[in-house]
């Protein structure tokens, strides 16, 4: 974008500027956290990889979400789908007596088909991305309803052995009270997750396919008039953020090891407003995958901050969630006002 | 998009289209309920009120929800969005998750009626007076979700999204975390039967309701306003009008239907759990304006249409629930029905039916011509 002469942009991009502002806070928020709770253990390296173990489902999930938000879409199924997969997922391996591999196949498929058939009645049927979500969402979970109406619980051999396997940092870890090292660790899914964060940063950053998905989401009208297929981006925006789903919930269901009918309740919810915090601009074209990892630490650290505070009651979270989600709407309103001016 | 360059406008036919369909569906439904169903109590008049009585919520906030549709409708041109998109969040606001607003007002009203207590034998204010703070809670969060959309020119869904994932916790806020059940008779007529009236309460609400917002925008220029300003803003405000305004008071006047449906839910219960009031209506709601034909056609709106439209999905989930789907499963057929509906009105799948069609009775005019 900066190589066409034609074309000036203002000093800094939006992206760049809410993505700035997203790590600053951040930054400050884990600052004060470790200055004002470092006694509550915030100041324990493991705190901050504890983090990530928590939310690396949600921030591939996030990480969905900010390409089809940047495409111009929306996807509002993926809690719905993470929890048709762990309920899927936890049948085949304790009642069919499949392996692990098998229900990595399986949640991989669904998240694929969500994808598909989303992508086909947004892209070429042309029907608001937000209602075909939504029916996805609930199909998502009655079917999950149908599959099983009981919480179950993993037990399986390889399953287990897998989500329980640590990977230590060597170099970061704390001492106990007795002056024991305890290494910093995360869990495998961590790693998927940071893959998969780069590789999406990649991705929209260097190929045609992710530039066009900036192109489509910024204005679609023009973005055809370029030689943009239009309807293949947005299916393929969709597609991508099914597939997504579908690790997401393996990595849910690796990390919970259960499944149950309310499980993943409002996760799509969390997805989306760690993509608005993030800097994704609901109305596509900006976003960038990095500040989604930022804006999930975000929501976690918010989390972690009250649980450690033990603030009078849990409602707490959601207030201070939505008051920060408040926050940067009207940021991104006023930086898009500004910029139409 | 169609051939021409110009751009074609749908028929004004599609809310009649859609609903006869949704009627003949409703019917349709009923009628093979009644014949198949009819030992399981479909052929007693009082299943059909149940249905009413089950729904009165739904209703009363369908009819605050065409009217923030109106508003929220849209130009076709700039890509249909809006009517939809603003509706269902208002609806994914209001009623969702299990109506994140009717948590707040909910609470609001109980906790006025309750104090502190946990356990309540009587009741601690005047009903009316909750029914009044309720619904200006309602107001209340009606009008920070107009601001949002009005003056910060947020698009409807984000903004009440705002306000969906804190709702529920402020509501639990309001009651303390309290969940506090009561003890009194005559406070859960007002959710189910008045002694002696064979017809539910709410369904007088419902009536109510549906008749004051029709004579509202029968006699007064709100629908007007809130239709021109849904069909296009800028050459509303071009004319004279004040969009924010119409706008923010579209969604107060939601929002005194949110604090009425809220009081009919609580009532109905005699108690109210923040976290998971009316936890399953969004997705019926959205069905009923998508059922009555209001969906993808900004600007013009059927209330007659959300009223069947919720009757409908009442209908097909006592049905569903009389063949031992469980309850938690009934989401997945609705969801396939609102896809089959969605499907049906998407523009590419008229204009191919349109081409069709046309080619169908070409042809057949032609072999009338040459065997004439």
């Amino acid at each position: 974008m900066s190589r066409n002469g034609l074309r000036k942009r203002e000093p800094p991009t939006d992206t760049a500027f809410l993505l700035t502002i997203t790590i600053c806070m951040f930054m400050a928020m884990y600052i004060l956290a470790v200055i004002f709770l470092g006694d509550k253990g915030f100041s324990k390296p493991q705190t901050f990889f504890n983090l990530l173990n928590e939310y690396a489902a949600l921030i591939v999930l996030s990480c969905g979400l900010s390409v089809v938000m940047i495409s111009g879409g929306i996807d509002i199924s993926v809690g719905g789908v993470t929890a048709l997969i762990c309920m899927t997922c936890v049948v085949y391996l304790e009642d069919a007596g499949g392996g692990f591999l098998g229900a990595v196949l399986i949640s991989l498929g669904i998240g694929l088909a969500f994808g598909v058939v989303h992508g086909f009645l947004v892209a070429y049927l042309k029907i608001q991305p937000f209602i075909v979500t939504l029916a996805g969402m609930f199909f998502a979970r009655g079917a999950t309803a149908l599959v099983n109406l009981d919480q179950v619980q993993a037990k399986n051999a390889a399953f287990t052995a897998v989500s329980r396997v640590r990977i230590l940092i060597p170099g970061v870890g704390s001492f106990t009270k007795r002056g024991v090292f305890v290494p910093a660790y995360i869990e495998i899914g961590v790693i998927v997750a940071l893959l998969i964060v780069i590789l999406l940063f990649l991705m929209l950053k260097y190929t045609k396919f992710g530039r066009g998905l900036y192109a489509v989401g910024g204005n679609a009208q023009s973005a055809l008039m370029l030689g943009i297929n239009v309807s293949r981006t947005k299916f393929f925006a969709y597609v991508l953020t099914g597939l997504l789903a579908g690790v997401g919930g393996m990595l849910y269901f690796l990390h919970t090891g259960s499944g149950s009918v309310v499980q993943a309740s409002g996760l799509e919810m969390d997805a989306i407003a760690s993509s608005i915090i993030g800097g994704t601009l609901l109305s596509g074209g900006v976003g960038n995958i990095i500040g989604t990892l930022f804006g999930v630490l975000i929501r976690g650290t918010i989390y972690t901050i009250v649980t450690a505070i033990g603030a009078q009651g849990p409602w707490w979270t959601g207030i201070t969630i939505s008051a920060l989600l408040c926050f940067f709407i009207v940021l991104q309103s006023v930086i898009t006002s500004r910029k139409k001016r | 998009m169609s051939r021409n360059g110009l751009r074609k406008r749908e028929p004004p036919t599609d809310t009649a289209f859609l609903l006869t369909i949704t009627i003949c569906m409703f019917m349709a439904m009923y009628i093979l309920a009644v014949i198949f169903l009819g030992d399981k109590g479909f052929s007693k008049p009082q299943t059909f009120f149940n249905l009413l009585n089950e729904y009165a919520a739904l209703i009363v906030l369908s009819c605050g929800l065409s009217v923030v549709m109106i508003s929220g409708g849209i130009d076709i041109s700039v890509g249909g969005v809006t009517a939809l998109i603003c509706m269902t969040c208002v609806v994914y606001l209001e009623d969702a998750g299990g109506g994140s607003t009717i948590a707040i007002a909910g609470c609001v009203i109980m906790r006025v009626l309750c104090g502190t207590e946990t356990q309540v034998y009587e009741l601690h204010n005047l009903v009316i007076v909750a029914v009044v703070l309720g619904c200006l809670a309602g107001m209340l969060a009606g009008a920070f979700n107009g601001i949002l959309v009005s003056v910060f020119r947020i698009q409807p869904m984000v903004a009440t999204l705002i306000l969906f994932t804190a709702g529920r916790s402020i509501g639990s806020m309001v009651l303390g975390g309290n969940k506090p059940m009561v003890h009194v008779d005559a406070f859960s007529y007002w959710g189910n039967f008045i002694p002696g009236i064979p017809i539910p309460t709410p369904i007088f609400f419902a009536l109510a309701g549906v008749i004051v917002i029709f004579l509202v925008l029968k006699f007064t220029n709100l629908a007007l306003y809130a239709q021109s300003v849904g069909i296009n803003e800028n050459a509303s405000r071009l004319n004279g009008l004040n969009p924010r305004s119409v706008k923010m008071m579209t969604y107060i006047i939601m929002g005194v239907c949110v604090g009425i449906a809220a009081f009919l839910q609580v009532s109905r219960q005699s108690s109210i759990n923040p976290i998971t009031i009316t936890k399953n209506i969004e997705m019926d709601a959205i069905l009923a304006v998508a059922l009555g034909g209001n969906a993808l056609s900004g600007g013009k709106f059927s209330m007659a249409g959300s009223v069947i439209g919720a009757y409908t999905i009442q209908a097909l989930s006592t049905t569903l629930s009389t063949h031992n789907v469980p309850s938690e499963g009934v989401p997945a057929y609705k969801a396939i029905i609102i896809i089959l509906i969605v499907i049906v009105q998407a523009p590419v799948v008229k204009e191919f039916f349109g081409k069709f069609w046309g080619n169908l009775t070409k042809k057949s005019s032609g072999t009338i011509r040459k065997v004439a």
